[in-house]
Order: C-alpha cells, then structure tokens, then sequence
C-alpha cells in the first residue's frame, strides 16, 4: 500500500517566510518565484511523466475558517471520478470559529485514496498541505519521514508564529529535516490571481482554498471541470465570487504546471481502483444512515417520523431526513433530546415508524423514555453517533465508548437489540436492519455508529432496492376470534400492533408494568416475573432472525482472533490481511450484532487459541464477550479521539502471539 | 375531530372502562372524570378517534378510566409524545391529562413548547398545589409557607401560576375551572371547539395532602361572591345581595390595572365594568394575574383567539415540499455525482 516515492530530498525555499510580503507587492512576488525556480533548477527531477503510486494519503490542514472541509471533500469528489478508492477522516474542532491562528483552531481533512481496495483514512499522510502555522505544528508530527509539506509563507509571520507557539522560524530552524519542504507563499500567490475581480483582501485571501485545491489536482493529475461545475452551482447567485475561485483553481493548477521541474513537487498518478461494475457515487455515514432508515420504512410499508435534537456529530441526519418529505417522512426538531424521542414514540403508537438519534449525552437523556418503549413494546430506531465522553467530552472527536450504555443503560431489566455499523457504507444495511427488527419484534432498537463513520466518506456500490425482502408490517384491525389481547402474541412473542382510530380495539398501555396478554397494570408478583421473562426472552429471539457470525478474514481455529465492532474495521482487516501475508496465523471477527449476538457466536469464539478486542474505549465489548461466552478476550484500547492506525493493530496482533 | 366519520351518538357509559378507579375517596379526580365522560358525548365524541396522554402523578391514571384510546407516559414527558401522536395521526382528537407537578415542573419545557407551537389538542392541568401520588411534597404551585415532607419549615420559594404560564408560553387558550364546579364541561366543551392547543387548569382538590386550599373560593357557602364565570361579551358581573351586594371588575384608567366596582341597581354599565372579550390578550394577561382575595377567582374562557396549528403547518409543508416529487429512493441513490466503473473491469 505504500506509495512508490522517488529518493527523498530536502529543499527548502528561503524565499518562504520573509522573501515575500503580502498586499500585491508585485516585485517581491517576481522574485521570490524566481528564486524558487533557481531552487527547483538544482534539483534533477524525473520531469514531465507523473509518477504511478499505489496509494496516497494528503492531508489539508487550516485555520477552522480556511475551509479545509470544504477542499477535502471536493478533493474526494474528485478521487472518486478518478476511479480510485478511498477513505476520509475529517477531524474538525468543537469551536465554530476559534480564534485565528490558534493551535486549538485546526481543521484537518485527510484522505487516502489509491488503485487498490482502501479501508482506512491511512495511518500516516504522505502529503500536508498546511495553510498556516499552527496547521503545521498540529498535524507535522503525524507526517510520513520523507513525506512532502507544502505550506503557505504568507502565513509565517510573526504573529501567527508566535500563537503557534513557535520559537524561531520552522523553515529555518532545521526542525524539519526529515521531511521534504516546499514552502511559497499561497496567499500572495491568490491574492495575485483574484486581482482582476476587485475584490477585498479579505475576500480575496477566501479564495486560497481553491487555490490549494488546484495546486493538489495538479499533483494528483485530476480533471478540473467537475469542481469549476461545482463552484459555477456553489455561487450561482454571485458569479464574481464564482469567476474569483475559479480562477485561483486554475492558478494553483498552473503552478504546479509551470513549475513542475521541482523536486518534490511532483505529479503523481493513481490509477482507478478495481472495483465490481456498476455505478457508484460517495456517501457520507450520516447520509447512507439517513437513506437506509428511509429504505427499511418503505420496505416495512410505513411512513417515518423522526424527532431529533441538534447535536455534534448525529445532526447531520436530521439535516437530511428534513429534505426527503415526499418519501412520507416528518422530521421534527423537539425542544430538548427527550421529547425528541417521546415524540417518536408517540408516533410509533399512532402507526408510523418512530426514529430518533443523538449522541452519547442526548442518549443518556433518552434513557427513561427507551424503558417506556421496552415496556410499551413500541417500534423505535435510536441512531447513537457516538462521540468522545464522558459528559460533553469531545464533541468533533470519535470514540466507542457507549456501548455499555447502549447495552445496559437504563433503569430496571430493559433489555435492547443493539447493532453496530462499520464503515459509511455499512450504515445503510445496518438502518435496514434496526428497522426490520424494530418492526418484527415490537421494539427499541438501538444502533450504534459514530463519529468517525458519520463524517466519513467512501464510495458505494448503489445498491439495488430490489435485492431487499420487504418486512410489511400488519396492524391488528378488527377483533381475533379469541378476543382481543394489546399484550398477546405471536410465536416470536411480538405483540400486535393497532392503530389509534380503529374501532373496536380500544386499549390502554403505559410504563407501568403490564398484565400478560391483557396489559392492563399489574403488580403483582408472578406477573412481573412473567413480563420481565418474556421481555428478554423476546429480544433474545431476534438472534433467531440474524445470520451466524462470518470470520472476515482466516478461520475457526485461528490462533489468534482479532474481534472488533464498529469503525475499527478498516484499520483491523488492514493489519490482518497484513500478519496474514507474514504467514501470521490471525483470524479477523466483526460483530454486527451486539445484542442479542449471532447463535455460533460462542463455539467461534472458542474455537481460537487467544482472542483480542481492539476498541475505541477502555474495553466494553470485551466485557460482554467475557460475561456472555467466559472467553479470555484481551483489550487493546484507544481513547485518544482518533481511530485505531493499521500499524497499532499490527503491533497489537504480534505481541499477542 | 374527524369530521368525515359519522358522529354515533354516545352515552357517558360508553366512555367508562372496566377498571376500577383507583384514586382516594373523596379525590377530586373522581368528579373530573365525571365531567369528562359527561362532555364527551355532548362533542360528539368517538370513542376509538379518542385518545388521553398523561405523564405521571394521581391525574395522570386517568387515561385508564377513560374508554378511548390511552398512553399513560413517564414524568413530564405526555405533551412531547402527544406531539408525536397528533403528527403522525391527525385525526385523533388528542387530550393531554397532566397535574402541576407533571406539567409545570419535571415538564415545564414540554408544556412551554406545546403551547408555543400550537399543536391541536387539549391539554387539562389537574392542580392540587402538591404532590400526591410521592406522598405529599411541596409542588411548583404550592403557596409560600406549604408544610410538606420536603419543606417542614414551610416553602420558601415563589408558586408559578399556571394560566399566566400558559399565556406567557403563547397559548391562545386558557381556561379555569374547578373539580366540582357544575360549569366543568361547559368550559370543556369551550376548550374542545378551539381549534388549537386549549390550556385548562382546573382545581382539584386532594383530600389527603391539600385538604380544602380552594375552599376560599370553591366552597358552595359564598360562591357567588368569589367566583368570577368569564363569559364572553358579557359584564364581568359576580356576587349579589347574598354576598354583600352585586360587584364588577373595571379598569383603573389611571393605574392601567383592574378594579373592583360596586354595581348598584344593576347599572353595570355606569360603574364601568368591562365586557368580556376572550380575543382581548392584554386583558386575558390582567385576568390571569388577578390576586384571589383581593379579587375573585377568574373562571370560565379567559382567553380564546385561534391561530394556525402546529399540525396543520407540519402538515402543510409536508404536502407542498413533496408536490410533483416521486419517493423513487433508487433514483434518490443514484443522483448527483456518481460515475460508472464499466463490466470487464478486473476485480480485487
């Protein structure tokens, strides 16, 4: 997977930091150019053939207002029309916009694309284009030794320096020397480009983005037209604007052009990705949840409802689920997480499919309103997009750390399906599948992503609908020949479902505890030992319904099973197929659903000589392994905000055997 | 409230349930529930269009007296799945059973936001100025001084007054009544004609913790001159020779606040006395605030000026953003930027 890099080489450009000054100094421009050309001319190059690599990850790196998002996903859009596969990882801060130039104000965009299958944003970047200097000092640590950084010296003066807290100057001080250096400044270098649309220097100095972005399709010997199409929609109401970044893409473009004698600027070729035929399109975790929640509702012949909350990183489903109104969907924005839910379940009782979704503390608030569902036997989708915790924790950042909560959290014996999804793409499935349950067994389902996927990007297969088995749900609509019971049920143990409206079918239900088959309150002893028996006895029959647990990659038996759930599929199937190639006896295991687990779940697991569970969190699924199936699973825990590395996977396989 | 279904004529029996009621001797409640399944066929009801949502407390049993179709909720929480239950089935004509605990404290937000938006239903505060079903805690409208469980040295804190709650929330009906008050489904019956979230508080007295905190103006002894019924385009007239002669309210020009004026002869119209308008909102304002005591309690329709409903909006704008659009979700997929990788490409 490596990119096939030519001999390193250390340049660095002295006219970077001082040599050029900003505010159109045309004089200075002239020469800092050309005695960056003079540099370039020393160094012999490969010349004009771009290079083939495999795989490249480039990161951008800004300030929070610089738009790095922005770049990086028109940058994906354009791997994607390439052909190649890829993953991305944004990893934005929690402030709006923090104060400019401040080390906490990074926004980062990383993505790895290349000409075989990709499954991870790639450990370390090859490329970083860093807009500023705290871009550099947060994100050069991460930095492949050799790799190429591009930085724009029209931000290195002293101010900015000094809020990065940087001592001397980094171009000039040496520190870094392992990497290879290319720094000009791109900001005199767009104000240059825009001055023919008149415009502020402020205004003028939005558009670096785009030339960076044209300088990195240069690189990566992209097609401009799709992004100029984009911008031409983007600002469809201020052509100045459109004509103003459509000009700084070509210059960034024409740069790398003209000056492609450089060293390590140098064009790189990947080729289009391997993949099955058929068309594709790139989906974001949050849209492919979204799309997949309105695919079970119309697979299970109902309308949705969704009430949601705003919150980092789950708003984005609402955001999306608010524009799909012909699909007979009503979105709701509650006043606070627990009317988001109750108002769902309000609608689940009315006959349409309630959904609600938040993160870790809207979950935790939804708490007492899911028993209610467990309790009235509801249909419900809880979409948890975690994030880093506890408490407000790290909005931007990703974790796996709700499990236990998911799982176990809530008051009284209330026990849940709970399913995980591994990749953006997955989440489309896994909405389906939460749907499906929720329908066939009357009730909450909670699944589980989280930031990291919701945000993610990758390309996808559409699926074809027709592949789906519809689930129609039948409400009960006039009186069984037995007498009609709310809380009788099928051989599943699901209860019937009716709609409010329908005649003859009058019933109460409530939190309280439910006589069986009536439903009417019931205390007494017997009773409540009954419905607790058949409450768990009914989500332990979803396991019925679900497929054995695959082995992704290895056998039953391996010497080593490597047990993940959710993100850290990428980074774990990489490091595997890696031990693997060594001739590492590794199996690798992914568990969709949580709970209740697939039935060969604990002769799979037994089967393997040591058992490992790599997780963004202090090790909670390897708990409910252990209790559930009393197998020795290790841990391997990360909780830096950040997704597991391949090599930390890698690392972690070979000191467990 | 579905105006298409053929309205078959009810009796109050046919709103009772087979469960047996399970609120103290005495309670207030009972008289409630009374009232409620006297009104229903006088609205022309139907039973199975009908449903009561309540969150927790003694009020919020009610939904299992009630012959319709009931949710009893968790704590707080019955206007927020109401809200669900009225967009997902619109049809439903929708009553919200709550107390003053349930509504004004553990819900207070979800009760600010239904009335804000508006959602078509009925919402009955049961207010007992305590809490009954925990044993007897001080609640959000208990008055200064309450001795309770929690509070043995008296409250300390300021009671919220619910209609002005209500008003202030920007509800567009609010009305007052009482447990045993005769004029209960008349004001019930005001309420279910608007259109729109209608607000009723009604006093209700818990023989238990409370005992008789409403007789000052309940009590059947003196009624006449410390309950003011607000009828609309009427003099707000109450008491009589009984009580110590016929009184009105009118305004203090001066003040800008409400008076109490003697009416003599029963020329009310010289002494000033206002004529109630339930679409005056600054005078709704003024009555909702008027101190018992000093002044009679307010009764009846305060305030009823209808305004769209929230339903009807969502509604709405489900409709016109779906017009001329198929829910097609493989085309929805498939838009936008996609590319195609041809047949015959090699595989991994």
């Amino acid at each position: 997977m490596r990119p096939a890099y030519p001999p390193i080489v250390f340049l660095t450009l002295q006219c970077a930091a001082n040599g050029i000054r900003r505010k159109g100094n045309k004089v200075a421009i002239k020469d800092g150019l050309e005695r960056m050309a003079t540099a370039f001319k020393d160094e012999q190059t490969s010349g004009h053939t771009p290079v083939q690599s495999e795989a490249v990850v480039v990161r951008f790196a800004g300030d929070s207002g610089d738009g790095m998002q922005l770049t990086g996903g028109q940058f994906t859009l354009s791997s994607a029309l390439a052909g190649n596969d890829f993953a991305t990882f944004p990893d934005f801060p929690a402030e709006i916009r923090a104060p400019i130039g401040t080390l906490f104000g990074v926004s980062a965009f990383q993505i790895n694309f290349g000409s075989s299958a990709i499954d991870t944003a790639g450990d370390q970047p090859d490329v970083l284009i860093a807009m500023n200097p705290a871009a550099l000092k947060t994100n050069v640590g991460s930095l492949r030794e050799g790799g190429l950084i591009i930085a724009d010296t029209g931000e290195f003066n002293q101010r900015n320096l000094d809020k990065a807290k940087y001592t001397s100057n980094p171009f000039e001080d040496g520190s870094l020397a392992k990497w290879q250096v290319l720094a000009f400044d791109i900001s005199a270098l767009t104000l240059e480009a825009v001055k023919p649309f008149g415009m502020g220097n402020k205004d003028a100095l939005r558009c670096k983005n785009m030339w960076t972005l044209g300088l990195a399709l240069w690189m990566f010997d992209r097609d401009r037209q799709p992004i100029i199409d984009w911008l031409n929609a983007k600002f469809a109401k201020n052509q100045v604007l459109a004509d103003a970044n459509i000009a700084a893409l070509n210059a960034g473009h024409a740069y790398g052009e003209t000056a492609e004698l450089a060293g390590p600027l140098k064009q790189y070729h990947v080729d289009a990705a391997p993949a099955p035929a058929g068309l594709y399109r790139t989906v974001t975790g949050a849209e492919s949840i979204s799309y997949g929640l309105v695919a079970g509702a119309q697979l299970a012949g109902l309308k949705m409802f969704f009430g949601g909350y705003p919150i980092t990183p789950a708003s984005a489903i609402l955001h999306h689920l608010s524009r799909l109104k012909e699909y007979g969907i009503t979105t709701f924005q509650a006043e606070d997480e627990i009317a988001a839910i109750c108002s769902a379940i309000g609608a689940s009782y009315a006959g349409q499919l309630g959904v609600t979704s938040s993160s870790g503390p809207g979950i935790a608030l939804k708490g007492e309103a899911m028993g209610l569902a467990i309790m009235t036997e509801l249909p419900l989708v809880i979409v948890n997009s975690q994030r880093g915790g506890p408490s407000t924790g790290l909005p931007t950042k990703t974790e796996q750390s709700d499990l236990y909560q998911a799982v176990y959290g809530r008051n009284g014996d209330a026990p849940m399906p709970v399913i995980a999804a591994r990749s953006p793409v997955d989440c489309f499935d896994c909405a389906v599948e939460a749907v499906r349950i929720a329908v066939e067994y009357m009730t909450p389902v909670m699944l589980l992503t989280d930031g990291y996927i919701a945000n993610a990007a990758e390309p996808w297969l559409v699926p074809d609908l027709e592949e789906y088995k519809p689930f129609p749900v039948e409400f009960l609509e006039s009186v069984p020949e037995d007498g009609f019971k709310p809380y009788a049920r099928d051989h599943k143990l699901k209860r019937t479902w009716v709609k409010p409206g329908t005649p003859g079918l009058l019933h109460r239900i409530g939190g309280i505890e439910k006589e069986v088959d009536t439903g009417h309150i019931n205390y007494a002893p017997a009773n409540h030992q009954a419905m607790t028996d058949i409450r768990s006895a009914k989500v332990n029959n979803v396991a019925d319904s679900i497929p054995d647990q695959s082995v992704e990659q290895g056998a039953a038996g391996a010497k080593l099973a490597v047990v993940g759930w959710g993100s850290t599929y990428g980074p774990i199937k990489q490091a595997v197929r890696r031990k693997r190639a060594e001739g590492v006896d590794v199996a690798h295991v992914h568990i969709r659903h949580i709970w209740p687990m697939p039935k060969n779940m604990a002769e799979l697991l037994k089967s393997f000589d040591k058992v490992i569970v790599p997780e963004m969190n202090t090790g909670q699924l390897k708990t409910i392994l252990r209790d559930q199936f009393l197998v020795d699973a290790q841990p391997v825990n990360k909780v830096s905000g950040q997704p597991f590395t391949i090599a930390e996977i890698e690392a972690a396989i070979g000191s467990a055997l | 409230m579905n105006d298409m279904t053929p309205v078959k004529a009810t009796t109050p029996k046919d709103w009772e349930t087979d469960q047996e009621v399970r609120w103290c001797p005495g309670c207030g409640d009972y008289a409630i529930l009374k009232a409620v399944q006297r009104t229903m066929p006088e609205i022309g009801g139907t039973p199975e269009n009908t449903v009561f949502i309540s969150g927790i407390g003694c009020s919020s049993r009610f939904p299992y007296y009630m012959e319709t179709y009931g949710f009893h909720t968790i704590h707080g929480r019955a206007p927020a799945v109401a809200t669900g239950v009225k967009l997902a089935n619109p049809d439903l004509d929708v009553w919200i059973i709550t107390g003053d605990g349930d509504a004004l404290s553990i819900g207070g937000n979800h009760t600010m936001h239904l009335l804000r938006r508006n959602l078509d239903c009925q919402i009955m505060l049961f207010n007992n100025e305590i809490y009954g079903l925990t044993k007897g805690q001080y609640s959000p409208t208990s008055r200064v001084g309450t001795n309770s469980p929690s509070t043995p040295y008296g409250s300390v804190d300021r009671p919220a007054t619910p209609c002005a709650f209500a008003l202030g929330s920007g509800a567009r009906f609010v009305a007052r009544g009482f447990d045993v008050s005769k004029n209960l489904p008349e004001v019930l019956k005001a309420a279910h004609a608007h259109r729109g979230a209608a607000f009723i508080e009604i006093f209700q007295n818990c023989i238990v913790y409370n005992k008789d905190v409403f007789e000052d103006f309940a009590a059947p002894k003196g009624a006449d001159g410390h309950q003011l019924w607000l009828r609309n385009g009427e003099p707000m007239l109450f008491g009589s020779e009984k009580s110590g002669g016929t009184k009105g309210i009118a305004l203090d020009n001066v003040g800008l606040t409400l008076k109490v004026v003697d009416v003599i002869d029963g020329d009310w119209q010289s002494a000033g006395v206002i004529v109630h308008d339930v679409t005056n909102r600054s005078l709704a304002h003024m009555l909702v605030e008027m101190p018992f005591g000093e002044f009679p309690m307010a009764l009846g329709v305060l305030y009823d000026d209808p305004r769209p409903t929230f339903n009807d909006a969502v509604i709405a704008q489900n409709e016109s953003a779906s017009a001329g659009k198929s829910p097609d979700l493989g085309k929805l997929l498939a838009k936008g930027q996609t590319w195609t990788v041809a047949e015959g490409h090699p595989e991994t």
